[in-house]
């Protein structure tokens, strides 16, 4: 089943500095329980493909589906969760709070709140840490809490807009791990965007090779390993071959120049 | 606590440098006096003397440079006149139940209190609507902006004049009110411009955040935007509530006004009365240094309590 299509897909930004051209004629369907990765070098239009998922932006040409209707309908039925960047937690809010937060503001009861907020922090790894206040946890333990909160409300697509750009290796290896299994428990629809190859042939069912002016998907590769992925895996040749061809792609499609 | 060694060494410099200017300052009328009671001036006839320079005077005359620390009514007074003065126009007056009497300094600093209390709640609140406005609207931004920045390039004392006259001339009665206008007119300003740049301050992430859970625009005021700009607010409120102090007393400077600090600086300054002048000063400064200081703990209890180092 088609979650998310998107149809001659076209976005140019109109800069001081002229036309940008964002996105040209992307074609792409993403099926119900994928783990679709982007990657592709800066202003290759990864971010902006998902903002269109998200109706952050709007296209200048083609058509985008989520669930069957527009981004902007998606977005009104709260029908996916955003993971930015930067995690992006309120200073004022405890984590708890935080959590809480997309649930306040979509007017769910105050007991379902609170079981929700519980059973997100427990998916993280997190409990214990409700009544701390984002300064007093480690960078990644940020992002685990951000991603609870995308996790809080049921939605069934996750859009990640590279979240673990900014940790270190080792932090972002268990991380990685973690997302699998979250991946894999709650069968949600993931939709992310990466600068890392590892990363990428790691974590995705498909990863969309994408390369910049304009912006646009140069490759789609069907991952072939097993569902289950130990961190090993990441040494054996059909790992290797497979960041290869995504290496190929990357390179075919950038002239350096 | 920290803080303290800091602030008492640069009291102490201020003092000695007080004391130092106080020989300078007064000698003259010191000479005029000892002269008139009959003792050796050099050179005589304060005419004469007008034509010395001062620190020859010093030298020439250093029997008697002991007086200027103890006259009568000194140009400039001594710290501890100064003190002497205040106690005799609070403490000593409070504790003989004269408080309230007219020649008390309690008296005059309350009549100033309440008028700067009012105008900061006055100038507080339009400064935090204004800048909701300018915050959620491009028309008030390109329109309330200039006007605010150009209202705080008129001079407050020809504006002061002009409030109290046109109060009175639709029926306000009393005084309160009208320097309140006046103090709120300088307050509004840094609250406005401070609230604007908190309301503004949440980074676009976090504004498509909630864009992403359809947020209304009532709930990202509540729980972005204002928790937001609380810190900003209360840096804000301590400019605010100096400044609202200040064009209080700007208030009842030029308006002949016969109550509150600013008439007793004002009215010191006609009869040639400078402890009173310095005095009426020093109740002022003092009376700033404990409403800076109370916001400064409210600040510190808010942000502690919003979770946010300190």
């Amino acid at each position: 089943m088609t979650v998310i299509s998107a149809q001659n897909l076209d976005l140019t930004f109109q800069t001081n500095d002229g036309p940008i051209h964002a996105l040209k004629d992307v074609n792409l369907n993403v099926a119900k329980g994928d783990f679709v990765s982007f990657i592709g070098p800066s202003g290759c239009g990864k971010t902006t493909f998902l903002r269109v998922i998200a109706d952050l932006e709007q296209p200048t040409g083609g058509t985008v589906t989520v669930n069957g209707t527009s981004p902007e309908e998606a977005r009104l039925a709260r029908a996916y969760g955003y993971v930015f960047q930067a995690a992006g937690l309120y200073p004022w809010r405890t984590i708890g709070a935080n959590i809480r937060l997309p649930l306040e503001i979509m007017g769910y009861s105050r007991v379902d709140q609170v079981e929700r907020v519980k059973r997100t922090l427990a998916l993280v790894e997190l409990s214990g840490f409700e009544k701390k206040f984002p300064w007093q946890l480690s960078g990644g333990m940020q992002q685990r809490a951000s991603i609870a909160r995308a996790l809080a409300f049921d939605a069934d697509i996750l859009l990640m807009d590279e979240p673990f750009g900014a940790l270190d290796e080792i932090v972002r290896d268990h991380l990685n791990e973690q997302l699998l299994q979250l991946w894999a428990r709650t069968g949600k629809t993931i939709c992310f965007v990466t600068h890392s190859i590892p990363e990428a042939v790691y974590l995705s069912t498909r990863i969309i090779v994408m390369s910049p002016r304009p912006g646009r998907i140069i490759d789609v590769i069907k991952n072939p390993l097993p569902k289950e992925r130990p961190l090993e895996l990441r040494d054996t040749p059909e790992f290797l071959n497979i960041a290869h061809r995504v290496r190929d792609g990357l390179r075919a499609g950038h002239s350096y120049d | 606590m920290r803080s303290l060694l800091p602030v008492l060494t640069v009291l102490g410099i201020l003092v000695a440098i007080w004391y130092l200017a106080v020989a300078p300052m007064n000698l003259r009328g010191v000479l005029d006096q000892a002269e008139r009671a009959g003792a050796t001036v050099i050179p005589e006839g304060s005419v004469a003397r007008r034509d010395v320079h001062i620190w020859s005077l010093i030298l020439d005359n250093r029997g008697h440079v002991a007086a200027v620390y103890d006259m009568k009514r000194p140009r400039l007074p001594t710290p501890v006149q100064v003190g002497g003065e205040l106690w005799k126009t609070t403490g000593e007056m409070a504790m003989k139940g004269r408080a309230w009497s007219k020649r008390s300094l309690i008296y005059h600093g309350w009549i100033t209190l309440q008028s700067t209390l009012l105008g900061f709640l006055l100038g507080t609140t339009v400064g935090i609507i204004g800048a909701v406005a300018i915050t959620y609207s491009r028309v008030a931004d390109m329109s309330l902006m200039p006007w605010a920045i150009i209202s705080q390039t008129i001079p407050i004392v020809a504006l002061a004049p002009m409030i109290i006259v046109v109060s009175n001339q639709v029926g306000i009665e009393g005084r309160t009110l009208p320097k309140a206008i006046i103090s709120a007119y300088l307050c509004f300003f840094p609250v406005l411009v401070s609230m604007v740049k908190g309301l503004r301050s949440p980074r676009l992430s976090q504004l498509n955040l909630l864009r992403t859970y359809s947020a209304t625009s009532a709930q990202s005021f509540l729980k972005l935007r204002l928790p937001a700009s609380v810190p900003y607010l209360f840096t804000a409120l301590k400019v605010g509530i100096a400044a609202a102090l200040v064009g209080t007393i700007v208030g009842e400077l030029p308006t002949g006004a016969i109550s509150g600090l600013g008439a007793r600086i004002l009215i010191g300054d006609q009869f040639g009365n400078s402890l009173a002048i310095w005095s009426a000063l020093f109740s002022a400064a003092i009376l700033a240094g404990v409403l800076v200081t109370a916001l400064d703990l409210a600040q510190r209890g808010v942000l502690k309590y919003m979770g946010m180092r300190v």
